[in-house]
């Protein structure tokens, strides 16, 4: 579905952020990508639909190539890449809905969207995404009205709206709570599973990115020195990524965090059932 | 018990570091301040008769004449209002593609000059100069004082909203350039919403300040409620003239409560 080969990029100021980085990411495969910060995770989902041009390398996704594309034609290829950010990137003035509906810009044109007319199933495709991300009530509320993770159910939807082929999430839980985190995670997870949605993630915590994707790519430096299942990610492979640690102790901690969570959860199921 | 001295310490010097050029330079800008205070040549005879005039406009804004002159001054207001009102709507509305154009974040570097220029172009020059010019253009009247504060709004308002949409949230611009949005779509989806209510509250300002203007340069020609007051200052007409000026006050308290207003409703 997604291939990269060689990509590579070099900022003006010198920084290597990328030294060939190769992969493909199948139809449905959910892809965990790792790495200290500084390792060029940003850079590279960034790379791919072009907010970042690369330096070189090429992308292709299915047969097209991205990179290389003029102007007009990139903005129809981002069309089909839905990006979710680490601060959830929501224009906070907008409604609920209309950050939805803005993942419809790239299909309508400037002044459908502008006078907000978009067309019908534009907007019964918003209601009932909005209803799968459980914000139906929330839909016409300002975006800086919701909570963190109910703005991370948005920024999801909004992706979904440009019926995407492929999902970019950058840090996605960076800025949210470790159970909302779990519950995000969740979600995309779901989503992809339902669509059948390839989705890179870009995410530092490891135990999150081991529990919910099947398939982790570790950056170090601007290079791939890990893919494999999560399972595969041991001792040897953390202290290539990240450099040298004590990581039973981070799988002990993480470990009891998952029981305790699980525990609670069970309570809360109990409560409700009664 | 160890004994140990004290360690001292003291604030390092803000500004400039050498002791030798901090006394010469803020010694030097003492002593010109001196020098300048004194080369000032003060008429004080002129002064204490000016004192009698000075008094007598105190009375007349104590006891201000509203009827005598009223004709004069509704005719002065009306047109300063006018004039107000069109020169902030002209000067916003052609402000707006200036203002987007002189974003480092959304033009590009051609537009991005040009625009500056026209800016700096109309931010050098002060209102009653330009009125000045306009009068003598177009003639006596509001039209010179309407196409004068016109072109003050656009310096103004395209300065400040081009930094204000260069201080955007780029995150939000990025999600939108994301999903394939046209660059039109960018700036009603991404930047509108993020510079509105600076946008409003700027054009209610600017408001307030074109009406102020339009006092101040109706005295060289350019019409309105400025004109009125010229002449009855003119007349020694102090009664009238300090009607004119409390008018004038109770409009611009009027302009800046009800625009703090707005501003904080439109957040």
């Amino acid at each position: 579905m997604l291939r990269i080969e060689g990509l590579a990029k070099a900022y003006k100021t010198g920084d290597k952020a990328l030294r060939g980085v190769s992969f493909e990411v199948p139809a449905g495969q959910v892809m965990g990508l790792i790495g200290p910060s500084g390792a060029g995770k940003s850079t590279l989902i960034r790379c791919i639909n072009r907010l970042v041009e690369p330096s070189a390398g090429k992308v292709f996704i299915g047969d097209s190539e991205l990179t290389g594309l003029p102007r007009r034609s990139l903005k129809q290829a981002r069309r089909r890449i839905g990006m979710i950010f680490q601060e959830y990137a929501l224009v906070e003035r907008l409604t609920v809905r209309e950050n939805v509906l803005s993942g419809r810009l790239g299909y309508v044109p400037f002044w459908r969207s502008f006078t907000r007319r978009f067309p019908p199933q534009d907007i019964e495709k918003a209601f009932a995404l909005l209803d799968r991300v459980g914000l139906a009530e929330h839909a016409d509320k300002r975006a800086d009205a919701l909570s963190g993770g109910q703005r991370q159910r948005v920024g999801i939807a909004r992706a979904l709206e440009q019926d995407p082929d492929l999902l970019l999430v950058d840090e996605p839980t960076a800025s949210l709570d470790p159970k909302t985190s779990r519950q995000i995670m969740r979600l995309l997870q779901e989503i992809c599973r339902e669509r059948n949605l390839p989705a890179i993630i870009n995410i530092h915590d490891v135990v999150l990115a081991q529990g919910f994707t099947e398939r982790i790519v570790g950056l170090r430096a601007g290079e791939m020195v890990f893919d494999g299942p999560p399972t595969a990610l041991d001792e040897a492979a953390l202290t290539s990524i990240y450099g040298e640690e004590d990581w039973t102790q981070m799988r002990q901690a993480a470990q009891e965090e998952r029981d305790e969570a699980e525990a609670l959860a069970q309570e809360h199921r109990m409560a409700g059932s009664l | 018990m160890t004994s140990q001295t004290l360690r001292r310490w003291r604030r390092p010097p803000v500004l400039i570091q050498s002791r030798f050029w901090r006394s010469v330079i803020y010694g030097g800008a003492l002593i010109y301040l001196l020098l300048a205070v004194g080369s000032l040549e003060v008429n004080w005879v002129r002064v204490y008769e000016g004192l009698d005039r000075g008094w007598r406009f105190i009375e007349g804004f104590l006891l201000p004449d509203f009827t005598s002159r009223w004709r004069d001054i509704e005719i002065g207001l009306i047109e300063s209002l006018t004039m107000t009102v069109t020169s902030t709507v002209v000067g916003i509305a052609v402000s707006i593609p200036i203002g987007i154009g002189a974003a480092r974040n959304l033009a590009p570097r051609p537009v991005y000059y040009l625009c500056r220029a026209i800016i700096a172009l109309s931010r050098s020059f002060q209102e009653i100069i330009i009125a000045i010019l306009f009068v003598a253009m177009f003639g006596f009247g509001p039209f010179a004082g309407f196409l004068t504060l016109s072109f003050a709004t656009i310096g103004f308002m395209s300065k400040l909203l081009a930094e204000d949409i260069e201080d955007i949230d780029e995150a939000q611009a990025e999600a939108i350039r994301a999903t394939g949005a046209s660059w039109l779509q960018l700036v009603n989806y991404a930047v509108q919403p993020q510079v509105m209510p600076r946008l409003i509250g700027l054009s209610l300002y600017r408001l307030d300040i074109n009406f102020r203007e339009s006092a101040v340069i109706g005295i060289v020609g350019a019409g309105g409620i400025g004109a009125t007051l010229n002449t009855a200052i003119d007349r020694y007409e102090y009664d009238s003239a300090g009607a004119i000026l409390i008018i004038i006050i109770l409009i611009v308290m009027l302009a800046e409560y009800s625009s703090s207003h707005v501003r904080k409703w439109v957040q």
